[in-house]
């Protein structure tokens, strides 16, 4: 992916006539983000998503910088989930599941014939609600990414990726005696952060977490979110969360979604304390529950 | 008569329900407030009476039932003149009490009775119908009385649901414990028959013999082989048939489970689940048609294009029948097994970027392997224990080959040829069926338990 021209200031609705005016693919600018200074890692426009007859997401435009936090907040069925399970394709495996609506990662359409769903999940990773590790080995577990994507030629560099990883996911110290242990046998935390040490070692460029801390306790949520604060120098990382407190901390920015619609995206901060959205502030002030 | 003592008896026990449901009912009606409420409901009060009534006069009569006969018999044989029994061995009176018996039924038997005979058939009449009326009057008086103990009991106070709830608990018990005790009487039984076979056959002969030809003389004039018992060449024959259908079974079992759950779109699934295990409801007789009317036909006329001398019941076609009867059993295990696997697993498989095949390979199938294992395991142990197919389609001669093209005879085989037509309980011929029979049931409850311990092990995986 080339970088060649650098747009420093396009409001949304610029980078939606160019979406649309532009075919995919062709487009190779990645616009700077307004707020953060960053570039724009996905570019998303007017997007619907159906399960069957229902509509879970309406017409929602979002764009998500690079090396730096999007946080998708709002009640329960809202479609914050839904919405970043379209960001890697994962809504393919659902039979009933119909996405419309433009996707641009680095300024390509994610959704063209071009693209294979395969390759796209190596670059965008995943991190799932519950800790779900293979019930393999722990380097197992790591070197599973690697292996199927052929990433180490031999197994010293097999080795290093995992070591690497599980660094990066500030598991190695806890785990570096006992990498032939079974991943199922740590604690859930653990657990957690072998599940980001996984999604790290296929080297994507994207990390979706779907409320990654939201079956553990306060001590192992607080790594994570440690965690995601270093992981935000290198990649781009967008995480639904249910917990307000969790958004207000880790995210850059906030996107606040209702009813399937996007009703507020703005720097965190500002969301936080000065909504623009009656919705918003209710939600915030805990009037939803 | 014992008959309808038995139905006196349920008709009392529902009267003594019906009663004292009323009473507590009346009872309940009665109460003022919290201290004399009823601490039970009414149904309970009434299945109580009903239990006390019913269950003690039952036992009664069952335990008639069992004591009545040889009781009789011994009062029989006691009440004949003494130089007619004197002279008389074991078979001899079993062959004059049944000569008495048959004649107290009024059954025709030629010639005239002895007069001592006549004698015994008249005291039988007379002592059958005293003991039914004693059944009848003990039973119903036991109702009476187990009905007026419960009765006397009935107050606000008596916990009678605590009571009943206990008498169901020891119903279920003694229901759990039929089966059980099944088992041991089966083994037991089995056990007993295969000693005395070893009375007459060396153990290692049977272990370790070569050669299987039982059909022996039974009697002196007959012309037959000489006899030997060897198992070897029998298990051999069983292992082969049973090797083939695995074979054969497993791979497509697996395919097709593997096929339903992760790429079969649900109609399709729906369709086509029922269909397969549609399979497992054919009568193993119908497969043994099969075999010999499709499969060993096609079977020869390959063989025998390809040049390879083919019996016409060859371990191949019985082999291969088999490994369709088992196909359902392991797809539908697999199956299982499969569906079981988290979807969790599958999304972080396919979220990390891998293929749908890579996932099955590397995530799926080791996570379902034990339960595709156990499956396996009891595909096999019905494999060596199936019968039908195996009678109508496999060999009788017992020949020690691994050529599936030849044909090789099983175990079920030779138990049920041993045990049709002439057979004497004291001969080894007989005997080594039971001990065929003891083997097998060796190795099937080793490849159960075998499975069972796996089905353990997978569970405690994930949780």
């Amino acid at each position: 992916m080339t970088e060649n021209r650098d747009i420093t200031i396009e409001t949304a609705e610029a980078a939606q006539e160019r979406a649309a005016a532009t075919p995919a693919g062709e487009d190779k600018s990645r616009p700077t983000s307004p707020v953060c200074g960053h570039k724009c890692k996905f570019i998303t426009r007017n997007v619907n998503v159906f399960y069957g007859e229902k509509q879970a997401i309406f017409d929602v435009s979002l764009d998500i910088p690079d090396r730096s936090v999007m946080a998708l907040i709002g009640p329960s069925g809202c479609g914050k989930s839904t919405y970043l399970r379209c960001l890697n394709r994962m809504n393919d495996l659902i039979d009933i599941c119909r996405v419309e609506g433009t996707f641009l990662l680095d300024g390509e359409d994610i959704y063209s014939g071009d693209i294979d769903p395969v390759l796209l999940r190596a670059r965008v990773g995943m991190v799932f609600q519950k800790p779900n590790p293979f019930p393999k080995s722990i380097y197992e577990n790591v070197a599973y990414g690697p292996r199927i994507h052929g990433l180490a030629r031999d197994k010293t560099e097999l080795d290093e990726i995992v070591e690497t990883s599980l660094r990066k996911a500030a598991l190695w110290d806890e785990v570096k005696d006992r990498l032939d242990a079974p991943g199922t046998g740590l604690s859930g935390g653990q657990q957690q952060r072998l599940c980001i040490a996984r999604a790290i070692a296929t080297r994507p460029e994207v990390i979706l977490m779907d409320e990654p801390a939201s079956a553990l306790d306060p001590i192992a949520t607080a790594r994570i979110e440690e965690l995601i604060d270093e992981l935000k120098e290198n990649y781009c990382i967008v995480i639904v969360t249910h917990s307000m407190q969790q958004a207000a901390r880790v995210s850059d920015r906030t996107a606040f979604f209702h009813l399937g619609r996007l009703i507020e995206e703005g720097p965190t901060e500002q969301i936080f304390t000065a909504p623009r959205e009656k919705q918003t502030q209710d939600y915030i002030t805990g009037r939803y529950g | 008569m014992i008959l309808l003592a038995t139905l006196l008896v349920l008709a009392v026990a529902a009267v003594g329900w019906w009663l004292a449901r009323k009473r507590a009912r009346e009872i309940e009606l009665r109460s003022s407030g919290h201290h004399d409420r009823l601490h039970s409901r009414p149904v309970y009060h009434g299945l109580y009476v009903a239990i006390w009534t019913g269950v003690p006069a039952l036992l009664l009569l069952l335990l008639w039932v069992a004591i009545q006969g040889p009781l009789l018999d011994a009062l029989l044989l006691a009440s004949l003149p003494q130089d007619v029994v004197q002279g008389l061995d074991e078979n001899a009176r079993a062959v004059l009490l049944n000569e008495i018996k048959t004649r107290a039924a009024g059954n025709p038997l030629p010639g005239e009775p002895a007069p001592y005979v006549a004698e015994a058939v008249r005291r039988l009449l007379r002592w059958r119908a005293i003991a039914n009326m004693a059944a009848l009057a003990l039973s119903l008086a036991v109702a009476l009385a187990g009905m007026a103990f419960a009765w006397r009991r009935l107050s606000p106070t008596f916990r009678a649901r605590r009571a009943v709830e206990r008498a169901f608990t020891w119903l279920m018990l003694v229901c759990a414990s039929i089966a059980i005790l099944t088992t041991v009487g089966i083994v037991l039984s089995l056990i007993f028959e295969t000693m005395r076979f070893f009375t007459m056959v060396p153990l290692t002969e049977f272990v370790f013999g070569l050669r299987w030809e039982p059909q022996i003389a039974i009697r002196p004039d007959q012309v037959a082989s000489s006899g030997a018992f060897g198992m070897i060449p029998v298990f051999a024959g069983t292992l082969l048939i049973s090797a083939i259908a695995l074979g054969f079974a497993v791979p497509v079992g697996l395919l097709s489970a593997i096929y339903l759950v992760e790429y079969a779109s649900s109609r399709f699934r729906a369709f086509a689940k029922p269909l397969l295990e549609f399979l497992a409801g054919i009568p193993t007789v119908v497969y043994g048609f099969f075999a010999i009317l499709t499969v060993a036909p096609a079977i020869k006329h390959f063989g025998d294009a390809l040049g390879i001398p083919t019996a016409p019941n060859s371990a191949l076609a019985a082999g291969l029948v088999m490994g369709i009867m088992l196909i359902p059993f392991i797809s539908s295990l697999s199956d299982d097994a499969l569906a079981a696997v988290p979807n969790a697993l599958r999304e972080g498989s396919i979220g990390l970027g891998a293929t749908r095949a890579e996932t099955i390979r590397y995530v799926l199938l080791p996570a379902a392997l034990p339960g595709i294992m156990a499956g396996v395991l009891l595909a096999a142990s019905r494999a060596i224990g199936e019968t039908m197919i195996v009678v109508m389609a496999a060999g009788i001669i017992a020949t020690l080959t691994l050529n599936p093209f030849e044909a090789v005879t099983t175990v079920t085989v030779q138990i049920v040829t041993l045990l049709i037509g002439d057979t004497e309980f004291d001969n080894p011929k007989t005997l080594a069926a039971f001990a065929l029979g003891f083997v097998l049931f060796l190795i099937t409850l080793a490849l159960n338990m075998l499975s069972m311990h796996i089905v353990r092990k997978y569970r405690e995986q994930y949780d």
